[in-house]
This record gives structure tokens, sequence and C-alpha cells, in this order.
């Protein structure tokens, strides 16, 4: 053991200090006083209008003041600075906090197996706060995640919208039940007997949403001793039916998303299509089916389901008119998540026009989930989510430098 | 006949594969581009003049250029070396079986198949060479080869021979992957160690059969197809591809090189961070993978995106590897722009593409950077090699234009599409990446 790695170990170690020390500092800043901050960048894409050079962002007890060219700061507010600024990102479809990062089985709460149809298992109870993978997320900007149950599984289970801020599940949740996590092709057959074909997931699926429509038509008998016994399942199901939640359809094939839309059609649901790796060979059907589009990391491997993707999906489905958020998704292996501001910078350098890319990271994935009044742009009275950077946000060498999640500093990687 | 031959026999029947079968005869002559030859300073308008497949003149625009030639304007263009992937599982390289843990007679030679689609999506990454491995789920999976992504319907056709004479390395890992605990595997960490020093020393044994016999016929050992390929890891010919995560597996490498000699390089390296100084003291090279993302892999944990620019800072040379399909061929120019983000200089990550993995493969003096008599291999980049919007626009192996964006049936496999991929011969099923995933990284 020489000098070099005493200096290296000791440098990490030192960082390591640092970073707790920094925290502390957080969590003093927290309880104490709650400093006002402005941030000045070259470049603010607000996404919500014109790029503003040289601007301000003003941020007041968590929400955003002002947004402006060269805005007067008052003296009070602690002043960032950055070359660009954009919203918090957003990620419209990840496992994060459920899918931890070990990858052993105590730390894997994405997909139960018990059963390949399961409404009533919601995200909050199995969500980890504290999993290094949601504070990787963070420091690389992402301040929203719409996380939850995986793939898999006809119904895997629920989804749920949480900030990535550090805290206990109820600081940080924004919607405890977002959407009912579906999953149509091969996938699933890793991990059931049944369903063993296409036709068959449909079949069940059918069945499921009928008896579902069964169940309410007995609640509403007049004799009270009539009726059936509180089913948390079924009541689930009855929310999809009556589009209070999304179906979040994880299809890559064209035959199985022209299923979903099929069924979708057939039991009104709102349908978001996840993952829609063929989703360029069928954009006029997409569109006119009303359905929204989480594409596939751009990055994606083209295996399996896969094979058929092309990194320029995310640029032919906008071209077609179809509103697209690029999600980070579900990886079994190596990375054990994707970052959507690299697939979205990939998406860029692949035909999807600059503020399309940003949209897709933002506001396309805010107004998906219904949170666009709160975040996904820099407006006037929204959250402060802000990530700052030291360069392009796209480019393989800029650095997220710092972070803003309701108005604190989060994450400050840069020297 | 020549795939029977012993593996001694093979350095001059690979000395003549090594000579491009078709190389052009015309020169042509690439002006105006920004050229890094990496073994160089830049050269901004320079000019790259090649004929059959070898670059013979380099330099600024008064280079001469021959009356002859083909002039290519290459003006707003960026040119590098070929790319050498150290790393790679393109074209389906199985190697041992569940019947052993240490396996040196199997080659992957007789496995990858030289019509993959994968290799068409190499170039497209700007990748010119590869050393094309089997999996990590053994001790020693198998002998590795040195490609060059030339076309070619037999695989012989893209071996690329050495400066030692040999077309390929030996693979070997520790850790995790390979302790499975069944029939013939090591179940722990230092049973690992155990049998592969037993391997070590039968191999020193039959090797000093071989040296006593000085080629009398009747002294000589049986012929060992196990034993022939160790005693050219013996004499520092067939380099040990070293899949090694953490620190003291790191350091286990370390120690069975120094007590049997072999040469190595150190492949992921995860935790290079934490021994940096053994490994810069053992001059043991390390091909390192940049991963978006932390876990997945428990023994991956403590990986670190700054070991490029750490191991680099020590004077260690450093390779940037695929490990296709851990990260995707199309993106090691992006691998190597993720170091630069985390501290490695501009220089040693255009080395850590070329010139430092060509040497770790003992292929340093052909190819690697763009010097007068080197192999024709290069990239045409639109822009800047570490930016996102930077495409490779054409890949040249021996001369040949292997890639062109221009051509949308190029195109199609650098960035997918409809039918562009066909599976792999081992992919028996849609969903069998749990079988790469447990044998790869």
């Amino acid at each position: 053991m020489n000098g070099v790695m005493k200096i290296s170990k000791s440098t990490i170690k030192l960082q390591t200090m640092k970073k707790i020390f920094f925290c502390l500092c957080l969590l003093f800043a927290a309880f104490a006083l709650r400093a006002q901050i402005a941030v000045r960048a070259d470049k603010v894409y607000t996404m919500a209008g014109e790029v503003i050079a040289n601007g301000v962002v003003l941020i007041k007890d968590g929400k955003i003041e002002r947004v402006g060219a060269g805005l007067k700061i008052p003296a009070n507010y602690t002043v960032y600075q950055a070359r660009v600024v954009t919203p918090g990102l957003v990620d419209a479809r990840s496992v994060v906090g459920l899918s931890g990062a070990l990858n052993i089985p105590v730390d894997q709460d994405q997909l139960e197996k018990s059963n390949p149809i399961q409404p009533d298992l919601r995200a909050i109870d199995a969500y980890n706060t504290d999993d290094t993978l949601v504070g990787y997320l963070r420091v690389n900007g992402v301040t929203t995640i719409h996380t939850g149950h995986g793939v898999g599984a006809l119904i895997s289970g629920q989804t749920m919208v949480a900030k990535t801020k550090p805290g206990m599940i109820d600081d940080v949740t924004l919607v405890p039940a977002a959407m009912l996590a579906m999953t149509l092709g091969t996938s699933i057959r890793a991990n059931f007997t049944s369903p063993g074909t296409k036709s068959k997931e449909i079949a069940m699926l059918r069945a499921e949403f009928i008896k579902a429509l069964g169940y309410e038509k007995k609640l509403q008998a007049k004799d009270s001793t009539k009726r059936p016994a509180r089913d948390l399942g079924q009541e689930m199901l009855l929310k999809l039916l009556h589009g209070e939640v999304k179906a979040l359809i994880a299809a890559n094939t064209a035959t199985d998303i022209l299923s979903a839309i099929r069924l979708a059609k057939e039991f009104k649901l709102k349908l978001v299509i996840e993952g829609a790796a063929e989703g360029y060979r069928l954009t006029d059907k997409i569109k006119a089916s009303g359905a929204e589009v989480i594409v596939h990391p751009t990055m994606a491997r083209p295996y399996g389901e896969m094979a058929n993707m092309t990194m320029e999906n995310a640029a032919m489905l906008t071209r077609a008119g179809i509103p697209v958020s690029i999600e980070s998704g579900y990886e079994s292996y190596v990375p054990k998540t994707r970052v959507i501001l690299f697939e979205a910078g990939v998406a860029t350098a692949n035909e999807l026009p600059y503020e399309e890319a940003l949209k897709a990271v933002t506001i396309n994935p805010a107004r998906l989930l219904g949170l666009d009044k709160r975040i996904g742009s820099l407006e006037k009275g929204k959250d402060a989510d802000l990530v700052l950077y030291d360069g392009d946000p796209f480019e393989y060498t800029t650095h997220v430098c710092k972070v803003v999640i309701d108005g604190r500093l989060v994450a400050d990687n840069c020297p | 006949m020549r795939k029977f031959l012993p593996a001694g026999s093979l350095i001059p029947i690979c000395l003549l594969l090594y000579f491009p079968a078709h190389s052009q005869e015309r020169p042509i002559a690439f002006k105006g581009a920004l050229i890094y030859p990496v073994t160089g300073s830049a050269i901004e308008k320079g000019v790259l003049v090649v004929q059959h497949g070898r670059i013979i003149a380099i330099g600024n625009s008064s280079t001469t250029v021959p009356a002859d030639a083909e002039i290519v304007d290459a003006s707003n263009r960026v040119i590098i070396p070929g790319i050498v992937d150290t790393h790679s599982h393109i074209g389906g390289p199985e190697g041992g079986d569940q019947s052993n843990a240490l396996n040196p007679d199997v080659r992957v030679l007789d496995a990858v198949n030289p019509e993959s689609t994968g290799f068409r999506k190499a170039l497209a990454g700007g990748i010119t060479t590869a050393n094309v491995m089997p999996g990590s789920g053994h001790l020693m999976s198998g002998q590795t080869i040195y490609l060059k992504l030339r076309e070619a319907d037999d695989i012989e056709e893209m071996l690329v021979v050495n400066e030692r004479g040999v077309f390929g390395g030996m693979k070997m890992a520790n850790g995790t992957n390979s302790m499975r605990g069944t029939a013939g595997f090591p179940g722990t960490r230092a049973k690992s160690a155990a049998m592969d020093r037993e391997l070590f020393l039968k191999a020193i044994e039959y090797k000093r059969k071989l040296d006593s016999a000085k080629k009398d016929s009747t002294k000589m050992p049986d012929r060992d197809l196990r034993m022939e390929s160790m005693v050219e890891v013996l004499e520092g010919k067939r380099v040990v591809h070293f899949h090694t995560h953490k620190m003291n597996d790191i350091l286990t490498v370390l120690r069975l090189k120094k007590e049997f000699g072999f040469r190595v390089v150190l492949h992921h390296v995860s935790e290079a961070w934490k021994v940096t100084d053994a490994i810069a003291a053992a001059g043991a090279p390390c091909s390192i993978i940049n991963i978006d993302a932390p876990g997945g892999k428990l023994e991956a944990m403590n990986f670190s995106p700054k070991n490029g620019a750490v191991l680099e800072k020590a004077g260690v040379a450093v390779a940037v590897h695929t490990d296709d399909p851990i990260t995707d061929s199309r993106f090691l120019l992006r691998s190597a722009a993720l170091g630069i983000r985390e501290g490695m200089s501009r220089q040693k990550a255009l080395e850590a593409l070329t010139i430092a993995g060509a040497r770790m493969l003992d292929l340093g003096t052909k190819i690697g950077s763009l010097e007068k008599g080197k192999d024709a291999d290069f990239v045409i980049l639109s822009g800047d090699p570490f930016s996102v919007f930077t495409h490779v626009e054409q890949t040249w192996v021996e001369g040949r234009k292997r890639f062109d964006r221009a051509i949308p049936a190029d195109k199609a496999f650098a960035v997918g599409g409809y039918k562009v991929y066909t599976p792999e011969s081992n992919e028996e099923d849609e969903d069998n990446h749990h079988e790469w995933s447990d044998e790869n990284q």
C-alpha cells in the first residue's frame, strides 16, 4: 500500500464526509430559515414560451415567484449562477424505489408473481425513498418520478408519483395511486404459466373488466345484504373503467400496441402506451386512438420485443402530432436504471427537435400525469423544481451542477 | 485443413490471412478534415492518403497527394483512428459450457458468426477492431478472438494476428459470475483461485516437459489442447483478459499474475479507484466500462464513473470497452465522453478508444493511430468525437468503406428499425436477457 492508494481512498472518504456535512447543512437549513433563492443563467428554458437569455428565476417559499430576463434580485436572496437552467425533469415511467439498486430478492418489489392480475397492489406500500437509485436520479436532474409496479404481469399493480427529494413517503408523494400498470406481450410468460399466449392475455383482461362491471352492479343492489363484500382489486378496476386512473399498458410490438388500442376502445380506458418500440410503424392508428405515449429509452437494447426499435421513434411520433414523454423504464441488470436526461439527449441527436426533447422530459410528462399546474415548466406559482447545468443539458460532457426541489437545494455536484 | 493445425502452426497461416484480400489499388486522399492521429497532435485541414489497405501519407494541407489519387472532400469533418473495442460479445461468442469451469481449449473462433448484424452495428459505432470474448460465467471461459470488421463469410477472414503471433487472448473471470457452486465450479473466491493455480501449475509442468524434450518427438508429451494454449499464456504470447470487479478480486488477479508471470488486462474493474496504486505498481492495463447508473449487480455496486480519471492520473493505461450488449457498440464514443465528464483528459479518452486498446491486444504497431504504414482503419465523424450531436458518417477498414450513414441500409444499423437486426444464433427465444445478464459484465 503506497501513498497513491491512500490518497485516492482518503480523497473519496473526504468526499463522503463532505456529502454528509452537506446533508446536515441541508437539514439545518430546512429547520432554520428558509432562504429565498435566485437562479441566474445564460439560458433559461421555461418550457412555457421562448428561451430567456440572461434569465433570472426568483424562488420564494418553495414556489417560483418570477421568471424573466435581467430581473432585479432582492438583497436577501441566495444567488446561484448557471449556463443553462431547465425545469426539474419528470420521469414519465420508472420502477425506481421499488426495483432497488442491489438487484437482490429483498430489494425487488416491482413484480409480485403470485397472480398475473393484482390491481390492489399499491406502490406507496413499497416505495423506498432511500434507495440509491432515487438519489442517483435526483443528482442527475430528475425531480419527479412516476414509478411503481413494473412490467411482466397482465396487471402488476398501481403506480405513484413522487418528488425525488429526501424525505419519508408521505412528504414526497404527489399522487399515491396514479395509474394501473399493465403489460401485453411475451415478457409475461417468463413469470406466469397462464396467460401463455397473446389471445389469452386479452381474454383474461376482458373477463376481469367484465367481472368488475358486474361487481359494480351488485354494489347498487337496494337490499344492502345482497351487496358483495368489499374487494379492493375490483374497486381499483372500477376506477380504471371510469377513467379515474389511466391504463398504463406496456406494449412494444405492433400487435401488442394494436391490442392495447382495441382493448381501450372496448372498455373506454384512458390509454397510455408504454414502450411503444414499434410505435413509429403505427403513428396514424395511435394518433386516431387518442392514446398517450411514453417512449422507451432511446438507448434501449434492440433485443426481444425491442428488436425493431429505432432511436428515431420519439421523433417520428412527435412529427405525427403525438406528444411523447421519454421513460427510464425498467432494467433487469446493469445499469439498473436509465437516466431520462441522457436518453432525451440521444433522441435529439436522432431527429427529435431540441425543444421537443426537453418537453419529453418536462412538460409533456407533467401533462400526462395531470400535474402540469404544479410541475414541468418554470412559471410563476409553480413548484420551484429546477436543474442548473454548466453547458448544454444534452451534451455528454455537461454536468448537472445543482438541483432544486420545492425551493431547496438537493444536489450540488460542481466545484 | 488449417482449422486442425496445432496452435504453433497458426502463425504463418495467419500472417497470410492478415493481408487484406481486396485492398484498393488506387490511392484515396481525404482532404480538409480535422484529423486526430492520436499518437501525434491534431492536424487542422489535414490530409490522409490510403492505398492497399494502409496509410501511405498523413499530414497538413501541404502533404503530397499521388497524382492518380481519388480525392474525397472531408472538410468540416473530423477523422479519428478506427475504434478498438477491447471487450465485446457481438457475433455470438459462446465459450465453455456447463461441464467445466476452466476451458483453455475452447475457442470462440468455432462459434462466432461473421455475418452477424452485431458487426454491422459495431461498424455504425466506428469500431473497426474488436476483441470478441466468451462470457464471464467460468473461471476461464475460453480463447478470445481479435477481429477486424472486414466483410467476411468465414470468421477466419476477420482474424488479425498480433505482434506476438496470436489472434486472441484468454478470457478469465473471478468474483460472483464464475462462482456457481455446481459440479466442477467453485463456490467461493478462495476455491476459484485454488482452481486457477492448479491449472497454471499443470501448464508449467507441461511446458517443462516440452522444453526438456527439445523438439525430440520421442520425448514430447502427448498433445494436450488445454495445455497448448496455456503454454501460450505462460509465454506471454496470449494475454489474459481478466473480468474482475471488486477490490479483493482485482488484487487476487494481480497476485496470480505475480505468481505465474502471465500478461494481463484487467476488465471492468469497478473498484479500480480503491486499488489504483496496486494496479499501477503491477503495470496492469485496465479496460474499463462506463455505465449510466449504478446497481443491478451486487459486486459492481461500488463502480465509480471516475475510474478512468483516477487510473489516468496514476499513469495506468486505460481503454474503454462496450461489453456489448451491456453497453451498445454504437455508443463507445459516448462511453469515452462520459470519462471526460468525470475528469479524464480528451487526449487520454481518445487513446482509450484507440491506441491504448490496440496495445492491450498487442496490435499497437498495426492499428490504433493514424500513422504512415499503419492499417487504413479510420472513422469520419460529423463533428467533435465527444459530442452527443456528432454522428459516425463513415467507417473504413483497411482502406475499404464498411459503413456509410448516407446509405439508408447502413444508417439503419446506426439507428435501428424494422427487422434491421437479426438475433444471434444463441438467442434461442425472445426472453433470454437473463442468460446474457449472468454471463456478461
